[in-house]
């Protein structure tokens, strides 16, 4: 093992940025977000969560896909897709390190999206233990160990130094390449762990029962009368959806430009009134309906296809972040309950 | 395959054909004059127009044809509306093939058909028609109840009175909402002539159309002894992606576009009435 | 704040007794205690999990766009800030008046969560309030320090209503509403553009204030409108996500009442209300004073040409 003490920890983000694109939890304007480390940026490393997830490291909310140009009757079509150079993605949390996986089974399955899986293979991943788990957060009920936390390399914090774990070959090369690290026994960290986990086990959404959600109900829980009563004061903003982790529902859309027409796929959220509105109808004409299409996704449609796996993290991000406090926490109570 | 798929190759539309009013069917190649790719009846594919966008559109022409695919639009919103306005010629960008298909080759094989179609709807069924008429050997009895608001409306017609109607054992049904100067044929909606015809219930049956043709023709044939079993339908519902990745035609736990958009009627049954 | 609550149960209950109304919309608790929601009670018995409390501070007026256009009438309370939306919403024929049962209950401020977050508080179990203090799990906070932005400068009053609720303890503004309008007005233009150029790139386009926003209420918004040219979701540049905002917030202008529901649920944090108040400042300035939504009636400052309209180059320069 090896570890750094917090007080020199922007020699780490120096070293590590000198060799490759870093991206970690940075503070603009009040707000923490995945962002570049550059000189001057204000990192946040101890906050819990950013508010974006890590997701747009791999799938960007706007990435441009094709160019076209035009001239008359004729069309030339232009690759637009970057090359991923390596990077290193750092402070990832266990829940936003399980989103990956979730990912993963939608853009790695055949046929690969090829753009998603470029950045992700260029990834070295550095996960940090979260000392400090918050109310909203619920990822244990969605197997995740938030003491735990895995990827490439896990950080975890015992009191004022930061201890490092390689846990895959390129976590190793990671690791090995950074002088400023010094090599350790890991003292503290088995504790710091398990005190984690007593933290984790007295949060009051880790019980959520999670049993009545499988794919053979999937038409009873449909049909359930309390979709209506849990969605009445839903915005039909995208807010719970860009926020989310696990959300990967996108458009593909044109743009005008001056040298041609530019053509991105960028976020979209089933939670817009004009996701599924076709030229004559809309199969969902109603804020009901499109509510309980992310919510019956996420715990019914999505394990349905992925062998009991959720498309939920258990991140609270949605607790935390709805405009009117509207969340799978509250779905997941009223049509599962509690263990 | 890769999303590689996500990257349309360039196609040329070398011919326009007028259908009715608001429909319209383009030929399509690729600029060396070949079919852009093979693909089965039912099947979609993207066509785009950069700066105004892209849809899905059934493939209209059969795979049995090994020239040129062929899409009959109706005009109905952006990306249609410009494609009626465009003239032999035009470039576009096309990719696929996407979805399952009618599964010609497994439940049809050896079997008596009966396809019902309204307006537009014939689009889809015309693939699937013609490859049976092209593997005519393969496949029994085959009915065809067609129907459309007037003479003008009905696709294909000539196609229809020309080839089909001399095809053996080929039975065509055509019907159209209201009386109509020129019409002697049937007049009054699909659901009602279907039950009409008192086609025997040994066929195997293909519905296309819109939502409230598909809802009282498949309580028709209900009525007439056919069970959901042996009932298929192609559905519509606004794609992106059509890997099943955007999550746009995500229904249930099936994406329209690569889990159908043909289903069987009891699979339908299965899945949120949201399509 | 306890017989507020009561009061509201009580004139919820006898109207739903008397079948005068046949729904109220108020707040229903949450699960963390600071996470009320928006709800409509259609029964007695399901006024159980009414509440209202220092945590509500959801403003329900434009839920009413569709809520009142159903079928009964519908009970709304209103809190100052809440009237001022409603009136206007009323202004412009969005909401069926003939179908609202209006009562006016008093506001002394609500709690930000993140503010309590930030003082360590994450799970509320019991709060209470007075007019200048709230006490959360024993923890007494000024409320300068734990309310949110939008109520550290209200000066709103309760306005006209079918009943009042109230008793009479009005809690004054702890900061003077444009003083950060002022601020950035003093910026020279690079510095104004650096800091809007910061909080904007935070911005995700989550419509999140453009959807709680009561003066947005378009059927159908340009920015979804595949045919207005201007149709997106992302933002597809960094010059993007500040026009977004930008033609909301003329868009709004002379109608925005500075219900301050923007940045309350802005994910990012970002402060999209300055840029209204900055529109609510020039209009003072060239108008004269003019609150949007202080009543259902009156021509608005830039839907009404008078002859003795100023010129904004005589007040602000510029010829």
């Amino acid at each position: 093992m090896k570890k750094i003490a917090l007080s020199n920890i922007d020699l780490l983000y120096k070293e590590i940025a000198g060799a490759q694109e870093l991206y970690l939890p940075v503070k603009v304007a009040g707000a923490t977000n995945f962002k570049k480390f550059e000189d001057g940026v204000e990192v946040d490393i101890k906050s819990l969560q950013t508010v974006k997830s890590a997701k747009d490291l791999f799938f960007p909310q706007s990435e441009d896909m094709m160019e076209f140009k035009t001239s008359g009757k004729s069309i030339e079509v232009i690759d637009a897709r970057k090359k991923a150079e390596p990077f290193v993605l750092f402070g990832v949390r266990g829940c936003d390190l399980k989103s990956f996986e979730v990912l993963d089974k939608v853009f790695l399955a055949e046929p690969v999206d090829t753009m998603y899986q470029a950045k992700r293979e260029a990834v070295t991943v550095v996960t940090l233990a979260c000392n400090n788990p918050e109310t909203s957060c619920f990822c244990k009920v969605f197997g995740v160990d938030a003491s735990n936390p895995k990827g490439d390399v896990q950080a975890t914090i015992v009191s004022d130094e930061m201890h490092f774990e390689a846990l895959t070959e390129k976590g190793e090369k990671l690791l090995s390449s950074l002088k400023c690290l010094e090599d350790c026994e890991g003292k503290g960290v088995e504790e710091e762990k398990a005190q984690i986990k007593e933290k984790i086990d007295a949060l009051p959404f880790v019980n959520l029962d999670l049993t009545n959600f499988k794919g053979e109900n999937l038409m009873e829980l449909f049909n359930r009368p309390e979709w209506e009563e849990l969605s009445k004061a839903c915005l039909g903003c995208g807010t719970c959806t860009f926020v989310c982790p696990t959300c990967q529902c996108f458009d593909i859309r044109d743009f005008q430009t001056n040298a041609g027409v530019k053509r991105f796929r960028c976020w979209d959220s089933c939670m817009y009134s004009e996701f599924t509105k076709m030229a004559a109808e809309n199969p969902r004409k109603n804020q009901m309906q499109r509510y309980r299409q992310r919510f019956m996704h996420k715990l019914c449609y999505f394990p349905s296809n992925n062998d009991g796996e959720y498309g939920c993290v258990g991140c609270g991000r949605c607790v935390k972040k709805c405009p009117q406090s509207l969340n799978i926490v509250k779905v997941i109570k009223k049509l599962g309950g509690n263990k | 395959m890769t999303n590689e798929a996500l990257i349309p190759v360039v196609g040329v539309i070398t011919d326009i054909r007028r259908d009715t009013p608001d429909v319209k069917t383009f030929r399509v190649v690729t600029p060396d004059g070949k079919k852009a790719f093979e693909h089965m009846p039912g099947q979609c594919a993207m066509l785009s127009i950069p700066g105004v966008g892209e849809a899905m559109f059934s493939i209209t022409s059969s795979p049995t044809n090994t020239e040129f695919m062929e899409f009959s639009i109706k005009k109905c919103g952006c990306v249609t509306s410009w494609l009626h306005s465009c003239e032999v010629g035009q470039m576009v960008t096309i990719r696929g093939p996407y979805g399952n298909g009618f599964p010609v080759t497994k439940d049809f094989k050896g079997k008596n058909l009966l396809f019902i179609a309204g307006g537009i709807g014939l689009a889809p069924l015309r693939s699937v028609i013609n490859y049976v008429r092209a593997n005519r050997a393969d496949y029994g009895t085959v009915d065809i109840v067609y129907g459309s608001r007037s003479m003008d409306d009905l696709v294909d017609f000539k196609e229809i009175q020309e080839e089909w109607k001399n095809e053996k054992d080929f039975n065509v049904y055509l019907t159209i909402d209201r009386p109509q100067e020129g019409w002697d044929g049937h007049v009054g909606f699909v659901p009602a002539y279907v039950k009409e015809v008192n086609i025997p219930t040994d066929r195997t049956a293909v519905l296309c159309g819109p939502p409230i043709m598909i809802k009282f023709t498949l309580q028709a044939l209900l009525e007439l002894g056919f069970e959901k079993t042996q009932v298929f339908t192609t559905l519509e519902f606004r794609m992106k992606c059509g890997i099943g990745k955007c999550g746009r035609c995500n229904v249930g736990d099936k994406y329209i576009c690569k889990d159908g958009p043909v289903f069987r009627m009891d699979q339908l049954e299965e899945l949120p009435s949201e399509y | 704040m306890q017989r507020l609550k009561t009061a509201m149960i009580e004139k919820a209950t006898a109207l739903l007794t008397s079948g005068e109304v046949s729904k109220v919309l108020g707040w229903k608790k949450g699960e963390l205690g600071f996470d009320v929601e928006p709800a409509v009670f259609t029964s007695v018995d399901s006024l159980v999990d009414f509440t209202y409390d220092a945590f509500c501070g959801a403003n329900l007026s434009k839920y009413l766009v569709e809520e009142s256009k159903k079928e009964g009438k519908i009970l709304v309370f209103l809190k100052p800030c809440d009237s001022y939306s409603f009136n206007q919403l009323i202004k412009e024929h969005r909401i069926k008046k003939e179908n609202v049962y209006t009562v006016g209950i008093e506001c002394q401020g609500k709690v930000d969560p993140y503010k309590l977050k930030e003082n360590g508080i994450e799970f509320v179990t019991d709060a209470s309030e007075t007019v200048d203090t709230v006490t959360v799990n024993g923890k007494e906070f000024k409320k300068e320090e734990i309310i949110l932005g939008k109520c550290l400068t209200c000066t709103k009053k309760l306005l006209s209503y079918d009943d009042v609720i109230s008793f009479n303890e009005k809690r004054e503004p702890s900061l003077d509403r444009f003083e950060m309008v002022k601020k950035l007005e003093a910026m020279t233009a690079d510095e104004r553009y650096a800091f809007w150029k910061d909080q904007l790139s935070n911005c995700i386009r989550c419509n999140a204030c453009r959807n709680v926003c009561p003066a947005c209420t378009c059927t159908k918004c340009v920015f979804d409108n595949d045919n207005s040219g201007i149709a997106s979701k992302a933002n597809s540049d960094s010059f993007e996500e500040k026009m977004f905002h930008i033609i909301r917030a003329f868009h709004v202008a002379g109608r925005c009442t500075d219900c301050g529901e923007c940045s309350r649920v802005c994910p990012q944090h970002i402060p999209l209300h300055l840029l209204n108040r900055k529109f609510i400042s020039d209009i003072d300035r060239l108008y004269g004073e003019y609150q949007a939504g202080e009543d259902t009636e009156s021509k608005g400052p830039l839907t009404n040409y008078t002859t003795g309209d100023v010129d904004p180059s005589d007040v602000f320069g510029g010829k």
